[in-house]
């Protein structure tokens, strides 16, 4: 919650402003009650002027209170609508920065609806506070107050319900926090199907699975609303509870005031006036546990936001004296490489080879051999459990973020495309020009269908790029690649969809254009990597054969089935 | 559209979203009847205390002293109604929770399973973030109003027809200035109203959009992270942030006005009630009233109206804050509904077959469709694909090749011509009983957070674990499923980081090999699979399309040789048609395609 609330710092000064008027405004409004019995009490009855100008007075009062409220409103909406952006901003921001395996503990549909729904909580907390929270606590101070000084016995009655008050806050706070922390869970789960179905509708709909899925829906929808419930039963409680306390009171105020008067140390007038602020404090009392309620709940939520938002940074960059410079003319190096994701069985095991700068390797394996481990730790999307890799002589981990991600351009075998135009995706937000692009659409050889549109590259794609084909995505996504000129290529997987022709083609122009520039091209075809400088084969993390495809050919009997089974490889797209 | 004619139809919706929300409230009538006699009960209750406590005052005020006797009744008799109305309040909350519960269950039950009845289409054009947003945060906020407001504005009405009794019984005339700031109120009401609307239903629609980009980028966030986007993309996400948030700014800043703003029109009509009731004392004071005239009213009188006033003013107020959530609620309302109302894929007929034991026999006749009518993608496509068969489908981009698949699979229905499966119009027969004759192996590999046995068995609804096993082992999965440590178990998580695409794809194929459908669609089922693997399947997968019709599309040649028949789709239209040598030695495209390889 600290946390979160730290992000109220800034508008500390707008905030007491608005805090000051709408305590004008509250004050300006206690005052038509005194107002009220000023006039019951002296001006009735006396003259019809006195009459028009108290009741005038009144007005004004009234208008007066409006504006105060109504500016006080709106600068609280308007700190709130701050806070939410500003909140919400950083917690993207730190989502996207989330190490991979931290958003594999968080899980994707958890950290949206912690950006959604829980951000939503703490805003609505926040703008509500800002407007219920002044008044009340000015009738609870003054009430209070008041009734000390009228008659300190009586207000002991006030001071024995405290305990019980705070008791029943304190127990009800401990029960609701976690309760509404379930709900929030309950939501990911509900909203993890919504997700899950909403992306893999034709698969439920071709298997005629829509029953099915109603009952796995209905089941997160049961827990959630078990849990709702739950939670709504416990805070339910807390205004029936209070109400009775502060009743009790008021029975105890007259019991022991009826006491008081027959023994003559109070007068019935006292009493009287002590039950009347007696309910003007109850009723501030009962706004307060309003906010009481509300606060659990946001405390649940901004605790999930705060959660993220202080997640430490999982892949630190390290100095350089740590971690040593390698006395090497290799542009990339691993040496020694073990990584495992869950930490038992290695998923590579003690890999080691070098690129040169302007070199090409090819990366081929089985299905689950490592290619592509091998690609998420070359990004630094998990650190090695042991060994190094290097880039230029540097461990990986001692280069910072910035200046690393510049050397690569990448294509991931989960690639995203994003509904956006062509030119906007391939862009990716980049400083790229026009230019740049048009040519480096020709390397991809995804000109050509791009003018093919009638938007050309304005054409917009729907999310994940779901109206062009496979081929068309991965010819987008390689020109996204090129676009910035890195000294490194990535290409996992990334021309599996294209033709035999185009990958040729592709594979030529790169050859081309781009002789500067490391390429790493990991692939399931001998076709897509035949002509690497070096060629690696992996098989169950390790790897089997390293060389030439001609050396592999002769030396690696595994190299070799897969180059005849391929006879050719891709024939259309 | 006409600006006043949209306003009408604002109101008509506003209305209707009203009365639907009314009926989901009816629905459930056993628990809302209850909620209205509590709250009838427990504000009876609330206001007889202050009745006793008053008795209890006056009885030790006297001036004889203080009669302990009638104040401990009275005492007693406060207890008693303050501990009931605790207790009923209390259970009058817990009642509204589960009233509300329900409907939001109901809601979001409605909305799902409608969801599953929606043509594909829809998934495409709508943004997954959006989906969720309707169904998470606008049924929640229909949920805070429904179990919040509801009980509000019975207790509001409540006391306000109680207030507005005894006002009329004390003084007919001061009534009068309600004639004056009730319509007031009303027309305020109203008239902010008619603003505000339109701004919730933009604040819901932008928080729908932002919800869509932030789902849309967090699923590409390594990607992101790989170009070190994050400020860019973070950037641009603010920007759709600051636009929600201005649109929720908006609703808020127009909103605030109306709690205050009703606040004055009652703080006024109390003035107002003073300064006509003190004219009227004073005229009754001197005279010119005389007693027994509806004018005439004493001190005491005046004092009262002013305190039921007060009173009356209170649930006024208390509604005018609660109607901005009303409206908001109203337009979350209409968001959820929107999708409950939306077309979903057309019914059977009828008299729609319910097809079992299919044979296999498929036939396009003259097919022309296009997803819009106005482009057609298929022109006028005929062919046979006898039980058994293997029919490949081989094309350029973008010639149809996936919608063939979509007709099929009635997905979609063709414009023109027919589908017949066994000699039956695909129309004619049930989705689903027509969707269940087939088996689809997708390059999209889709599995669900569940364990691997879950995610296989879906192909067949009672698959055993054997039969699982079984399939994991032809589709050669099974040692490495074996070789995790929960085995079968595993629970796949959402982006399952040690599942690579390939070995998913084996999963996907090994609930294929589950299913027994009699007719099998294969779409780049195994593109991500490695080759060496792909021919150690290569036998379970000939199993599996073995005495079934399968339709294949596919890249690798080896797959298409083997087919008994190759259509080859080229802009809408099958333009040639044969086995493998057959076509080599026509020497049209296909044969171009298939030598270019060699070049």
């Amino acid at each position: 919650m600290r946390r979160v609330i730290g992000y109220l710092r800034e508008f500390a000064g707008r905030m007491t402003v608005g805090f000051i008027i709408k305590t004008l405004g509250t004050i300006v409004e206690l005052f038509l009650p005194l107002i009220l019995s000023h006039i019951l009490k002296n001006v009735i009855g006396r003259s019809m002027k006195d009459i028009l100008l108290w009741g005038a007075l009144m007005i004004v009062c009234s208008a007066a209170a409006c504006i105060l409220n109504v500016v006080a409103n709106r600068m609280a909406a308007k700190v709130s609508k701050c806070f939410a952006e500003n909140l919400r901003r950083d917690l993207f921001i730190k989502t996207l920065r989330l190490s991979a395996a931290q958003t594999d503990s968080f899980t994707i549909p958890s950290l949206e609806s912690r950006i959604t729904s829980d951000t939503y909580n703490v805003h609505g907390f926040i703008n509500m506070i800002q407007r219920l929270g002044v008044r009340a606590p000015i009738l609870l101070i003054g009430g209070v107050g008041m009734t000390l000084i009228m008659d300190a016995r009586l207000a002991t009655v006030m001071i024995a319900l405290l305990p019980l008050i705070f008791v029943t806050v304190f127990f009800i706070r401990m029960k609701g926090i976690p309760l509404y922390a379930k709900v929030q869970r309950s939501v990911d789960s509900m909203i993890r199907v919504v997700r899950e179905d909403s992306q893999g509708i034709r698969v439920i709909k071709a298997l005629s699975k829509s029953d099915y899925e109603h009952r796995r829906y209905d089941k997160v929808n049961c827990d959630l609303v078990h849990d709702e419930t739950k939670a709504g039963v416990i805070m339910g409680c807390v205004n029936p509870i209070m109400t009775a306390f502060m009743n009790l009171g008021s029975v105890g105020v007259i019991a022991l005031g009826a006491f008081l008067v027959s023994k003559d140390v109070s007068d019935p007038e006292t009493v009287i006036a002590f039950m009347q602020y007696f309910t003007l404090i109850s009723m501030a009392m009962m706004s307060v546990t309003r906010m009481f309620v509300m606060y659990t709940k946001c405390s649940a939520s901004a605790s999930r936001i705060a959660e993220v938002l202080e997640s430490s940074e999982d892949l630190p960059v390290f100095e350089e004296d740590s971690l040593p410079n390698k006395d090497t003319d290799a542009h990339i190096l691993f040496d020694s490489v073990s990584f495992s994701y869950s930490g038992k069985k290695n998923n590579v095991d003690n890999i080691s080879f070098s690129v040169k700068q302007g070199g090409s390797l090819g990366v081929i394996g089985a299905t689950g051999s490592g290619k592509s481990t091998l690609i998420k730790l070359l990004l630094r999307f998990y650190d090695t459990d042991e060994g190094a890799i290097y880039v230029n002589g540097k461990d990986i981990r001692t280069i910072d973020k910035k200046s690393f991600y510049a050397m690569f351009g990448t294509v991931l075998q989960h690639d995203f495309l994003y509904a956006d135009t062509i030119i906007e995706n391939i862009r990716f937000g980049r400083d790229v020009s026009d230019e740049d692009i048009r040519r480096v659409t020709k390397i991809a050889q995804a000109d050509g269908f791009i003018e093919n549109f009638e938007e050309g590259y304005d054409r917009v794609l729907s999310q994940h790029g779901t109206n062009i084909s496979g081929g068309q995505k991965q010819r987008t996504l390689i020109s996204r690649a090129l676009a910035a000129k890195p000294p490194i290529l990535i290409l996992d997987d990334s021309s599996s969809a294209l033709d035999y022709k185009t990958d040729a083609a592709l594979r030529k122009a790169l050859a081309e254009n781009m002789r500067d520039t490391t390429i790493i091209t990991v692939a399931q075809r001998v076709s897509s990597v035949k002509d690497c400088d070096t060629v690696i084969v992996m098989d169950e993390g390790r790897i089997i054969g390293m060389g030439t495809h001609e050396q592999l050919l002769e030396t690696c009997p595994e190299y070799k089935e897969i180059s005849d089974s391929q006879m050719g490889g891709a024939f259309v797209e | 559209m006409s600006n006043t004619e949209k306003k009408k139809l604002d109101r008509k919706t506003a209305k209707s979203v009203f009365l639907r929300l009314c009926t989901y409230v009816l629905k459930y009538w056993y628990l809302f009847i209850p909620a209205v006699l509590l709250t009838l009960f427990s504000n009876q209750l609330s206001l007889l205390g202050p009745k006793y406590s008053g008795e209890a005052i006056d009885a030790l005020a006297l001036s004889t002293g203080v009669d302990f006797k009638a104040v401990w009744e009275n005492v007693i008799k406060m207890l008693f109604c303050y501990l009931l109305s605790a207790v009923m309040s209390y259970l009058l909350a817990t009642l509204m929770i589960f009233l509300s519960q329900r409907i939001v269950y109901t809601m979001r039950r409605q909305l799902f399973e409608k969801l599953t009845t929606l043509p594909v289409g829809y998934f495409d054009k709508t943004p997954t973030g959006d989906i969720i947003s309707r169904i998470s945060y606008d049924i929640d906020t229909v949920n805070s109003s429904l179990s919040h407001d509801l009980v509000q504005i019975m207790t509001s009405l409540y006391t306000v027809i109680g207030s507005l009794v005894f006002m009329w019984n004390i003084s007919k005339p001061l009534i009068c200035v309600f004639i004056i700031t009730v319509p007031a109120a009303i027309l305020f009401t109203r008239y902010r109203s008619k603003i505000v609307r339109p701004l919730f239903s933009k604040r819901s629609k932008k928080l729908g959009e932002l919800n869509g980009y932030a789902e849309e980028m967090l699923s590409g966030c390594r990607t992101i992270q790989a170009y070190e986007r994050e400020e860019e993309i973070g950037r641009r996400f603010n920007e759709r942030n600051r636009d929600a948030m201005d649109a929720y700014y908006d609703a808020d800043y127009h909103g605030c006005i109306i709690g205050p703003g009703m606040n004055f029109i009652n703080n006024l009509s109390l003035s107002l009630v003073m300064i006509l009731g003190g004219m009227l004392y004073l005229f009754s004071q001197n005279g010119t009233v005389k007693a027994g005239s509806i004018f005439f009213i004493t001190l005491g009188g005046v004092a009262q109206f002013v305190q039921y006033s007060r009173k009356f003013a209170g649930p006024i107020n208390e509604f005018a804050n609660i109607l901005s959530e009303l409206q908001s609620a109203f337009s979350a309302a209409e968001r959820v509904f929107r999708i409950i109302d939306e077309e979903p894929e057309t019914a059977d007929k009828a008299n729609a077959h319910v097809i079992s034991d299919v044979e296999g026999n498929v036939e396009f006749r003259d097919v022309t469709f296009g997803y819009d009518p106005e482009k057609v993608i298929l022109k006028g496509v005929s062919f046979k694909a006898d039980t058994g068969k293997t029919i490949a489908i081989v094309g350029p981009t973008g010639a149809g090749k996936t919608t063939v698949i979509n007709l099929l699979m009635r997905f979609y229905d063709v414009n023109d011509g027919e589908t017949l499966v066994d000699g039956i119009e695909a129309r004619d027969i049930t989705r689903e009983s027509l969707r269940r004759a087939y088996t689809m192996v997708l390059q999209d590999t889709w599995l669900f957070r569940g364990t691997i046995f879950e995610n296989i068995a879906y192909g067949r609804e009672g698959a055993t674990l054997d039969e699982v096993k079984s399939a994991a082992r032809a589709a050669r999965i099974d040692s490495f499923i074996e070789g995790l440590p929960d085995g079968y178990d595993t629970v796949l998580t959402d982006d399952g980081i040690n599942i690579s695409k390939g070995q998913r794809q084996l999963i996907t194929i090994a609930r294929a090999m589950v299913s027994d459908s009699k007719m099998l669609i294969l779409d780049e089922a195994t593109s991500n699979v490695d080759s060496r693997t792909e021919i150690k399947i290569q036998k379970a997968m000939a199993t599996l399309m073995k005495g079934r019709t399968c339709f294949v599309i596919a890249h690798r040649l080896s797959t298409i040789k083997n087919a008994d028949k190759i259509l080859v789709v080229r802009d809408g239209r099958i333009t040639e048609e044969g086995t493998h040598d057959e076509l080599l030695c026509k020497g049209g495209f296909y044969a171009t395609l298939y030598n270019s390889q060699f070049s």
